[in-house]
């Protein structure tokens, strides 16, 4: 079998250049310029694919992108596509596609047997299962997960590159059949910047299957014209790019497709590009699809659209059938009875379902009149076949029930014009009940449609209707009229016009439970019926109850039959059962293409502390903060992060450890309001501070729960620095900006973010003085909560004396570019008394221990400053961000959760428990964060429980049914060490 | 993605902007409990021309007033927070 339907001439396929692919690990020929579902029949393949529940036979019945029936995978490993269209991908060389839904192959499909129990799969089926009793669920989830569901998903990542691209234009054309190039040639012409958008690989649109005569030049000639004309004009083409999405103010995603679905990329390593493109006018000439029609065994291989036929026998070269019905309610099928009949086939009948005084009188219907068997008032009642193909069709003609012998049924059931774009704009429709046609009506957008999309009919009106609209977007933007004044024009124009006469009635003879409207979800027009009886009124419950239009396709082909089967049942009019949404994207998208370059390490920003590389050295145990990378652990030797943080706390409870606290909010606040305007921010007092000394403060929400924590420190009179958590900080400066500019514009201060302005140094523990004046001299170590200044190793320095981890501590500050050299010398006059560094982890345990609360662990949004137990520290007079809503009577209920310590009796406290009452269960709280006893040993947590600092003493359980631990724990206040704060103190 | 005409930028992209909140639900400082309580959890969600607070954030950083109909999006001013609008009360 080798392209024995290949005509020997014609089409635009390259004979010359032989592309060979597999379909199925069988290997074809196909010739450049053939898409994979033409090189394949033209091979005699059929059978394309099993259908999504019943797993009936399908082949190809479409020559685009709205193909329902033949999905494949194509590629392999990270490259694997699934659920493209056979009809929708360029063959190239080494392509390897497969057929989906079927096992263990297509030929042989042992699921096939399904159809002959669905009967017992009804529209409605997963919603009336779930009704059920739920094991019988669990028996029909089996079987329906193994038989349903399209292609799979690749399990490789896809290592291809995918990049996303913003443009701007004047004007968008999307799609350059003959309306849009004519649209963007008259833009163009009128000073425009076009980009012209064309999904398919050729310009050209319906040109490509139906050649005509376009002033005075074959078609081919036209499109070349039209082409340098564009380009030279500064316009950009783009080919292969779908318009996937239409928003708002103008913007449109394209989606280009760099490579072929599978297919290796260049040198680039580009599979695919989003272009963005915010546009002033735009121009839909997005053509119409033609729709299929009712009869049983509508599905089978061998029932293709008419249109379709035409182009795979015009622009591919491959007859798809010799004995062919054709069945239609337009003039256009005629004309693909005409080509059928020229390349030798053999036409059976042309069943039209109009009665001969409706017909058309279209050229050629009236040269198909001559000499083919045209039948009016006709009707198709069934194809008959098997995976095969198809063997015969039984008709109504001349109210006689007659049996046709053929191999291929081309139907045509009307034409829809692509009106997908203009819904996502915003716009409406309106409905031309003779053509039984949504076309768009009003443009919410600055957008209209053109040729075959806005509902013209043949190829005069389709060149006018763009040619008008170019003009009009042009002259929407302000610029001068065209250069040239008249449209193109065509000749022969009334050959091309299609007079559909729609028609939704099926033969009455017609077994509904075959006449599939929705392919690619299986929904038959019974399913539709029975839905409808069951009360399933509304399009949108039906869609979702029926499934129908809710595959990947979105019921491109189906939806319109659909709608007018509802309507026909309701007995009112198509336009009144509503429509359901158009949402994008118009075809499938990949994922990789969405993603573009943001994937992996490129997914969020890194933000490295200015001393990353220095902490690299140590080959520390790193954790992320927000965007920031900074230590956990420097483990030593063969240390693991316990063994390593449990050390570097010790460390500090009794000599000296230094960590890097550069990622720390930061705020400068000057002026002479800077003190007013903190007490906006700061629920605590911060007017009263002297010169030099700093306090610990808490920033509020409007709802009146903690935000933030930080310290606040008196540099000078009318100078403040502030300080907020890692995680918070960017936060923190948003909040401080929207105080400062919408609450308090009247305030003269100043605010500015010098987060990565500083860094520090904290150095904490017994031995914390004596590191600070070895390296500064006696007396430069300010006392707790004061502030002082000196050189460190030659540099200029701020030290805070603040502890976070409940020892002696400072914080020292050098400018961010020469904090180098402070560090080193730091650490090292902390190494040579004993000491070491610590990371995020020892931090971690030694604040547990302290009961220090920390943004994200107790400060969760959730508490306020009275349930973690700092309510005194609050100004009584209030005034500040967040006072009005803690007089809510529920900030103040007792049973409140409270921050409380526990300790445990027996056991570890696991992580992330909750609590729960050591009688009844009841749970009562739950523990925020889980630690040690860095001296003397022993398991100890954070947590909140209800009406807490009322319970200590009180025993409860722990648990964390997931982990399946717990442990007894004991109530007690939330600090562990050094109760009375000496520590701190010299 | 709306296109937002800055008053200091021209036309951004919305993915520059952060929206804060409706006008009417600014909390001021000194707000009384009763009228704290809508502007906190009842907000109106209007469908029509609505006052918004929205944030430069990925731009100059300015405080911005919009003048958006949420039912098509249209924009009918943007205004820096301070600016009243000719003619109009915001
Ligand atoms: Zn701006």
């Amino acid at each position: 079998m080798s392209q024995t339907l290949r005509q020997t001439k014609g089409g635009r396929i390259d004979r010359s250049r032989t592309i060979r692919f597999q379909f199925d690990g069988k290997t074809h020929k196909g010739f450049e310029g053939d898409t994979l579902a033409s090189a394949l029949l033209a091979d005699g393949v059929k059978l394309f694919g099993r259908s999504f529940k019943y797993h009936r036979p399908r082949g190809v019945m479409a020559a685009g992108i709205e193909e329902p029936s033949a999905l494949v995978g194509a590629g392999t490993a990270g490259r694997y596509e699934a659920n493209t269209r056979a009809t929708d991908l360029f063959i190239y060389p080494g392509l390897k596609a497969v057929s989906q839904n079927r096992w263990p192959s297509l030929g042989l499909d042992l699921l096939s047997g399904i159809s002959l129990i669905s009967p017992f799969i009804p529209a409605g089926f997963y919603y009336k299962t779930f009704f059920g009793p739920p094991k019988l669920w669990m028996v029909y989830e089996h079987f329906i997960r193994m038989a349903a569901g399209l292609g799979k998903a690749p399990k490789v990542a896809d290592k291809d590159g995918y990049e996303h691209r913003a443009a701007f234009c004047d004007v968008l054309v999307v799609g350059s059949g003959p309306a849009g190039l004519a649209a963007a040639l008259a833009a163009s012409a009128s000073g425009a910047k076009v980009i012209l958008a064309e999904q398919d690989r050729e310009l050209g649109g319906s040109l490509l299957t139906d050649a005509a005569t376009i002033d005075g030049q074959a078609s081919d000639e036209w499109i070349a014209a039209a082409t340098t004309s564009l380009l030279a004009k500064g316009g950009r083409i783009l080919t292969r790019t779908t318009a996937a999405g239409f928003y708002d103010h103008g913007l449109l995603n394209l989606i280009e497709r760099v490579t072929e679905p599978g297919q290796a990329p260049g040198a680039d390593g580009l599979a695919q590009r989003l272009w963005r493109v915010r546009a002033g006018q735009v121009i839909l000439a997005t053509g119409a699809l033609e729709r299929p029609r009712l009869f049983a065994g509508n599905d089978l291989p061998g029932v293709m659209l008419s249109g379709a036929v035409r182009t795979y026998l015009n622009r591919y070269g491959v007859r798809t059938g010799q004995k062919v019905v054709l069945t239609t309610d337009n003039d256009d099928a005629y004309r693909t009875a005409l080509a059928l009949a020229e390349a030798g086939a053999q036409i059976v009948a042309i069943l039209d379902s109009r009665a001969a005084s409706a017909a058309g009188n279209s050229l050629s219907l009236r040269r198909a009149q001559t000499r083919l068997p045209v039948h009016f008032g006709a009707k198709l009642i069934a194809a008959k076949g098997s995976a095969k193909g198809v063997k015969s069709a039984k008709a109504l003609i001349d109210g006689q029930i007659t049996n046709l012998v053929c191999d291929l049924i081309a139907v045509s059931g009307g034409f829809s014009p692509v009106v997908h774009l203009h819904m996502q704009a915003g716009g409406t429709l309106s409905w031309n009940e003779t053509t039984g046609a949504f076309s768009p009506d009003i443009s919410r957008q600055n957008q209209t449609t053109a040729g075959a999309a806005s509902g013209a009919d043949g190829l005069g009106q389709t060149l006018t209707s763009g040619w008008e609209a170019g003009l009009a977007a042009a002259k929407a933007l302000g610029l001068k009229g065209s250069s040239v004044k008249t449209p193109p024009a065509c000749a022969e124009a009334d050959d091309q016009v299609c007079r559909s006469l729609a028609d939704w009635l099926p033969a009455p003879q017609t077994n509904l439970k075959k006449a599939f409207v929705d392919y690619q979800n299986d929904v038959t027009a019974a399913d539709l019926d029975l839905a409808w009886r069951e009360g399933y009124r509304s399009v949108e419950h039906m869609k979702r109850y029926t499934t129908l239009g809710m595959a990947t396709d979105q019921g491109k082909t189906s939806n319109l039959v659909g709608l007018a089967r509802l309507a026909l049942a309701e007995g009112r009019p198509v336009p009144s059962v509503g429509l359901t949404t158009f949402r994008p994207p118009y075809t499938p998208v990949t994922l990789g293409v969405l993603a573009g370059e943001h994937t992996g390490a490129h997914l969020s920003p890194r933000r490295r502390p200015v001393l990353y590389q220095v902490h690299a050295a140590q080959k520390p145990i790193w954790q992320p903060v927000g965007y920031w990378h900074r230590p956990r652990a420097y483990p030593q030797g063969r240390e693991d992060l316990h063994q390593s943080a449990h050390r570097e706390s010790l460390a500090v409870r009794t000599k000296v450890g230094v960590t890097d606290v550069s990622t720390l909010g930061k705020f400068d606040v000057v002026g002479p309001d800077a003190a007013a305007f903190l007490e906006l921010v700061c629920a605590t007092t911060v007017g009263k501070l002297a010169v030099g000394r700093g306090r610990y403060t808490l920033m509020l929400r409007e709802d009146g729960m903690v935000m933030d924590d930080g310290t606040v420190w008196r540099v000078a009179e009318n100078r403040f620095f502030l300080t907020s958590s890692t995680g918070g900080a960017d936060r923190m400066s948003a909040h401080l900006s929207y105080v400062r500019k919408v609450l308090a514009p009247q305030l003269k201060v100043t605010v500015a973010n010098v987060q990565e302005h500083w860094a520090a140094a904290a150095i904490a523990g017994p031995l914390a003085k004596a590191v600070v004046e070895n390296l500064m001299g006696e007396g430069a170590a300010p006392r707790h909560m004061s502030l002082g200044f000196g050189p460190l190793a030659g540099i200029p320095t701020m030290i805070l004396a603040a502890s976070y981890s409940g020892e002696r501590a400072f914080e020292i500050y050098a400018p961010s570019h020469q904090i180098g050299p402070v560090w080193d010398a730091i650490v090292e006059q902390a190494r040579g008394l004993g000491g070491c560094l610590y990371g995020l982890e020892a931090l971690e345990i030694l604040r547990i221990e302290k009961g220090h609360i920390v943004v994200g662990g107790e400060i969760d949004g959730r508490a306020t400053a009275d349930d973690l137990g700092l309510g005194k520290m609050l100004r009584p007079s209030g005034g500040f961000v967040g006072a009005t809503a803690l007089g809510r009577p529920a900030m103040s209920d007792p049973q409140r959760l409270q921050l409380i310590g526990l300790e445990a009796i027996s056991g570890t406290i696991p992580e992330g428990s909750m609590l729960i009452t050591a009688k009844g269960a009841v749970p009562c709280g739950h523990v925020t964060a889980a630690g040690m006893n860095v001296v003397q040993g022993g398991s100890i947590a954070l947590g909140f429980l209800q009406g807490g600092r009322a319970r200590l003493g009180d025993v409860l359980t722990a648990t964390s049914p997931t982990r399946k631990q717990a442990a007894q724990v004991k109530v007690v206040a939330p600090v562990f060490y050094d109760l009375a704060g000496d520590q701190y103190r010299d | 993605m709306l296109l937002i005409h800055c008053p200091h930028c021209g036309p951004r992209a919305q993915a520059e902007f952060v929206f804060e909140r409706p006008l009417e639900s600014i909390i001021q400082i000194d707000e009384a409990l009763p009228d704290l309580i809508p502007k906190l959890y009842s907000r109106v969600n209007p469908k029509g021309p609505s006052w918004e607070l929205w944030r430069h954030t990925y731009g100059c950083q300015s405080w911005l007033k919009l003048h958006r109909d949420t039912h098509n999006h249209t924009i009918h001013a943007v205004l820096e927070i301070g600016q009243t609008p000719e003619g109009g009360d915001a």
